[in-house]
């Protein structure tokens, strides 16, 4: 697909969520760089972003790497690598475990950091990705009662049932 | 509390007092925290959206100190409603024009709003008039304590708080100081701050967050990075960059007096003599005058005129507010012969004081 701004290939897929219909757009690099930096309303987060996204992607990776990271998906929440990247948006908490070394660079370019220094949950709990079980069997319980296998659906509500309940006597 | 009160309340932001108060408007601190067993919003279909709601609404109003909160259903509100809600910053563009289940909690003083299904499931928020950071962290921080003695916020051992979007990860913190800098930006000095704000990483956005227009000379200053700073490292920063600021443009103050006085003078003057005579007027046009009128003020130019009364018609000219004090709604061109209305309604005792202190001299 060509840019829709020059003869380049585009390379970014932008979703604008900004009207009552979607508005896609495919643009080159550079292109893409005008326009997330030039809108009205930027959302700076995603100028910065893509910008950060669009610098790895120069470093390294070659189009086979890219393609196979871009099939990656989340196993709790199921978003692929390649949604991420074309919405910058990450979709569960178990992303930042799963993706974590695919992440790195891009929070590095981003806060020059990778170790939080600043405050911690007074509750003592600071790693919270047990939790993130629960997502993975609500989101398996939704595809057994799309699928009509309600024998499956009720073992997984049992389940998530029990957990939920741990979680609140904790 | 209904929308209709707010209107004809200031809010705290622009109560137009508080430390440095003639060039800082305000002090904002958010923190963006999520739910640790629910997807973050991209991935919520309907049903964790509300779950999301629910939770967070219970625990909100579980607290007694919080019982009287304002609690409104964003999902259901009328468009100039949400317009409204943006306009005093009690909710983020982005939240106004989402879909789906989502709320916001907000403190009749508003100082303090709680966004439910924000770009993250939850979004504290905390203003106070003034140059006041640390009272604000104090104040945020209590609130994210309280919450979280209920909830779990996802955490992850090293990054930190977790967000939707790796740009918040770690204390989800942005503090943010609104300053009226008009004087800076006539003596063409503004980008120069900006480059040098950008080159420790400070970002710089106009008053509702567009982008480098700023509509009346009001600039917001905040931090970009969010890993690897403590939350009092992230406020230090900005702590100590503000009073540059605030000193540069009483700098450039000092140097129009002394320089252009006439000039400086007329300026103010003309834009007062627009605001109280026009027959109709943009919110822009409105916007840009109000600014000069406001440093007027401050530097003695114009008399009889309070600055908390020029924040006030600053925020009350916005469309959906001239739309909630009329009490209907208006198109364009109506709002813009309103506005010049409103305008003239509020500033003509001041001008009339000023002709008869004339006549006396």
């Amino acid at each position: 697909m060509k840019c829709q701004r020059c003869e380049k290939p585009a390379t970014f897929h932008i979703t604008e969520l900004a009207s009552d219909t979607p508005d896609e757009l495919h643009l080159c690099e550079e292109h893409a760089r005008l326009y997330l930096t030039q809108t009205d309303e930027p959302e700076e987060a995603m100028a910065s972003l893509a910008g950060s996204l669009a610098q790895q992607l120069k470093i390294g990776q070659t189009a086979e790497d890219l393609a196979r990271l871009d099939q990656q998906s989340c196993p709790v929440c199921g978003i692929t690598f390649y949604e991420f990247r074309h919405v910058g948006r990450l979709g569960c908490p178990h992303d930042y475990v799963c993706f974590e070394e695919e992440l790195e660079p891009l929070i590095i370019n981003i806060h020059g950091a990778t170790t939080h220094t600043g405050k911690q949950p007074k509750s003592g709990d600071n790693c919270t990705d047990g939790r993130t079980e629960l997502i993975r069997l609500r989101r398996e319980m939704q595809v057994a009662i799309d699928q009509e296998d309600y024998e499956l659906a009720s073992q997984l509500r049992d389940q998530i049932q029990t957990l939920g309940e741990h979680d609140t006597s904790t | 509390m209904k929308l209709e009160d707010l209107a004809r309340q200031c809010g705290e932001w622009l109560r137009g007092s508080g430390p440095e108060s003639d060039i800082v408007i305000s002090s904002r601190i958010r923190l963006a925290r999520n739910l640790a067993d629910f997807p973050f919003i991209r991935q919520c279909n309907e049903g964790d959206r509300l779950a999301v709601e629910k939770s967070l609404k219970e625990t909100i109003f579980g607290n007694d100190a919080w019982k009287d909160l304002a609690y409104v259903d964003v999902n259901t509100l009328a468009k100039v409603d949400r317009q409204f809600l943006v306009e005093r910053q009690l909710i983020s563009r982005e939240h106004a024009d989402s879909d789906g289940a989502r709320a916001v909690a907000i403190d009749h003083q508003e100082k303090f709003s709680l966004m439910i299904n924000e770009e993250d499931h939850l979004r504290v928020q905390v203003m106070h008039s003034g140059l006041a950071l640390d009272s604000a962290w104090k104040r945020i921080n209590e609130i994210d304590d309280s919450i979280e003695q209920n909830l779990t916020f996802a955490f992850h051992p090293r990054l930190g708080y977790l967000t939707a979007c790796p740009t918040n990860v770690g204390t989800g913190m942005r503090v943010s100081v609104m300053l009226h800098l008009p004087a800076l930006v006539i003596t063409r000095q503004i980008e120069k701050v900006f480059r040098s704000l950008q080159k420790i990483s400070l970002a710089v956005r106009g008053l509702y967050g567009e982008g480098s227009q700023a509509m009346g000379d009001f600039y917001q200053i905040s931090n970009q990075i969010t890993l690897g700073r403590s939350e009092q490292e992230l406020l230090q920063q900005v702590n100590d960059v503000v009073p540059v600021l605030i000193d540069y443009e009483r700098k450039a103050r000092e140097f129009l007096i002394r320089e252009s006085q006439k000039d400086l003078h007329d300026r103010v003057s003309r834009a007062f003599g627009i605001l109280c005579t026009a027959q109709t007027i943009s919110s822009e046009e409105t916007m840009h005058l109000l600014s000069s009128v406001r440093m007027g003020i401050n530097l003695g130019l114009i008399e009889n005129l309070e600055i908390p009364m020029v924040n006030q018609l600053f925020i009350h000219t916005q469309p959906a507010h001239l739309q909630k004090l009329r009490g209907s709604e208006l198109d364009t061109v109506d709002r813009n012969i309103e506005r010049a209305h409103y305008l003239k309604n509020h500033l003509g005792k001041a001008r009339k004081m000023d002709d008869d202190d004339a006549e006396k001299n």
